[in-house]
């Protein structure tokens, strides 16, 4: 018998609908600063702040299995590290926002080297008592300017909207970079192992997935990410405290955001990070509201529908518009072969 | 012998810090579980003896009668009708939830009381110290907690070792399928394993109340002293976790008296020290972390 045709089908339709699509968004608000307002442009870095953060602990929770809740320790010697590289060392502020993600980086590599010792709900409390480990230490160096934190003042010489505009144009590349990071990583052989990791450890160890590799990969370049975010929030607040830095809020939005978008996949954090800045809008006259509703609708959501929003449009009508799995499909009559390795935002 | 007196404090603080472990071990060691909302669940049962206090006018130790017994019940039913749910379906629903509880309880308490620190008084107890001779003085009510953390210890040390429940607790820590076999109800029986954790973090969130002042976001920093006074006494071992809570004690009492500030730190860092030269924590059956 002749074996079926098949191919390996790695675009969706959606997925190349989504580039053209997505390169539109992308040319719109690269067109911003041109005629939108300071305070949309502001809005924006917030929203493309909180999307990295997710896109970030979803690869290290939804993909690796890291369940971490100290991300707040990166956010915060990321925004601690900029100001130091900026103010301290001279460096132009946005050349320091990158190399404020190397700092979160290095920091990252010893701090797995304890929290790697833990396994699921308590690798989750050690990750957050290293983060408060690093907000006291911070908060008890005179240098960094102890409980009452420091300013940015490397931008100070530059007129407003110069650095507004670049902020904005730093923000959009960053976010673009992250998004375009994760999926190619995800897409790659890593990414493959990675998901054989998080469905069986074991499993995968046998088949030659150093699992243990994979994961300090995954962990410090999550780090990478968060400390480059870390960087971008506070060259956009001009203001760091530890308190604030390290605050376990980033990590509660972060959660929030990723479960009830959709833990697993791509377009999730993007749903979620709309959602929350939707409630928190309507609900910014109610105090703490906003919190415990997110919180009650991602327990709702773990409950009832652990894929998230996006588990639920996915399955109904079958679209990725960021396929990193592999289909198998049959192969009726020679087609010129689809074009791959392409995404974007939707 | 200042220092004989710190390390003293050290040890009495200790004993406050094993009854928060004790809960969170409990739930571990039954279900394999780490319940994030475990210091905001203490939290939230010191502002219930708040409430009491304040609506009935009791002493708040005598508030303990009202409030264990409603922190049980909340246990019972959060397990029964929300975290029983997730059994089964990975490591990652239970962490996520349970965080979700502890950012809801914590919100909740600031809309309700404010962010204003509370305390509970007792009505002088806190204060009045007992004299051990040639200057050294411990008070009477960290004494009390000590006392009450040991007196719980040995009492869940019994119901463990000697009744039908603490045999089921060990059958199903040891292997949940077979003892579902043998016709344990697991899900009653984890209900219980909350109900019971939670009535002891009443207890330790009552004393706090007494000891400090507290505020809505005090809970995670008593989820981490918990979980590092379980690492450091060593996994599964219930009197580990006093020595543990002494360890961590002593640590953040030493450490404050060095330099202010540096308390909770020294806590941290002694915590990872242990962690790093001797990960299987101080006293322990020989089980990995896991």
């Amino acid at each position: 018998m002749e074996p079926a045709a098949v191919r390996i089908e790695r675009t969706t339709r959606a997925s190349r609908i989504g580039a053209v699509g997505g390169a539109l968004v992308l040319i719109v608000l690269l067109s911003l600063p041109a005629w939108g307002d300071p305070s949309t442009m502001r809005l924006l870095v917030e929203f493309i702040a909180l999307l990295v953060l997710a896109q970030m602990w979803n690869l290290l929770a939804g993909y690796a299995g890291l369940v971490s809740i100290g991300q707040q320790a990166y956010v915060g010697l990321g925004g601690y590290a900029l100001v130091v590289v900026a103010d301290d060392l001279g460096v132009n502020p946005f050349v320091a926002v990158p190399l404020a993600g190397v700092v979160a980086a290095a920091f990252a590599l010893p701090t797995a080297a304890i929290v790697f010792r833990f396994h699921g709900g308590y690798f989750a409390v050690g990750t957050w008592a290293i983060a408060e480990v690093y907000r006291l230490l911070v908060a008890n160096t005179g240098a960094l300017g102890r409980g009452s934190g420091r300013t940015l003042k490397a931008v100070f010489p530059l007129a407003r909207e110069t650095r507004e505009v670049t902020t904005y144009l730093l923000a959009l590349a960053i976010g673009v970079a992250a998004l375009a990071a994760v999926y190619v990583f995800l897409r790659s052989r890593h990414g493959l192992g990675l998901m054989a990791i998080r469905d069986s450890e074991h499993g995968s160890e046998t088949l030659g997935v150093d699992v243990f590799r994979t994961k300090l990969v995954v962990y410090v370049g999550v780090a990478f990410g968060t400390g480059v975010t870390g960087a971008l929030i506070y060259l956009n607040l001009l203001r760091i405290s530890p308190d604030a830095g390290f605050s376990i809020n980033w990590t509660a939005y972060t959660i929030f955001i990723v479960v009830i978008g959709g833990l697993g996949s791509l377009e999730g954090p993007l749903i979620g990070t709309a959602l929350f800045f939707l409630v928190r809008e309507y609900l910014s006259d109610y105090g703490a509201w906003y919190m415990i509703l997110l919180g009650a609708l991602a327990v709702g959501v773990m409950l009832a529908y652990p894929q998230g929003l996006w588990g639920m449009v996915a399955e109904r009508w079958d679209l990725r518009f960021f396929p990193v799995g592999r289909r198998v499909e049959r192969d009726p009559s020679p087609r010129p072969s689809p074009r791959r390795g392409e995404g974007g935002t939707p | 012998m200042a220092w004989v007196d710190t390390v003293l404090q050290g040890l009495m603080l200790g004993g406050l810090y094993a009854l928060f472990a004790t809960g969170l071990s409990l739930i571990f060691g039954v279900m394999r579980v780490v319940n994030l909302a475990h210091g905001d669940l203490s939290i939230l049962a010191a502002f219930v003896a708040v409430v009491v206090v304040e609506t009935l006018g009791l002493n708040p130790l005598l508030a303990l009668l009202l409030v264990v017994p409603l922190m049980a019940a909340l246990g019972f039913v959060l397990q029964v009708v929300i975290l029983n749910r997730l059994l089964g379906r990975g490591i990652l629903p239970p962490i996520l939830v349970t965080f979700g509880f502890s950012i809801i309880i914590q919100n909740a308490l600031l809309e309700t009381f404010s962010a204003d620190s509370r305390r509970l008084n007792p009505g002088g107890i806190e204060t009045a110290s007992l004299s051990l001779g040639s200057g050294l003085a411990v008070g009477w009510f960290p004494f009390i907690t000590l006392a009450a953390a040991v007196l719980i210890l040995v009492g869940l040390q019994l119901v463990i070792s000697r009744t039908s429940v603490g045999r089921a607790f060990r059958a199903t820590s040891d292997d949940h399928e077979t003892a579902e076999l043998m016709g344990i109800d697991n899900r009653r029986l984890y209900g219980l394993a909350m109900a019971l954790s939670l009535g002891i973090v009443a207890v330790a969130g009552v004393f706090l109340g007494i000891r400090t002042t507290f505020a809505f976001s005090s809970g995670p920093d008593r989820l981490l002293f918990a979980f590092e006074a379980v690492i450091i006494g060593g996994l599964g071992s219930l009197w580990g976790t006093l020595v543990g809570g002494a360890v961590l004690g002593i640590a953040q009492t030493v450490g404050a008296k060095l330099s202010p500030g540096w308390g909770i730190l020294t806590g941290h860092l002694v915590f990872l020290a242990v962690l790093l030269l001797r990960p299987q924590g101080l006293f322990t059956r020989g089980r990995r972390i896991s």
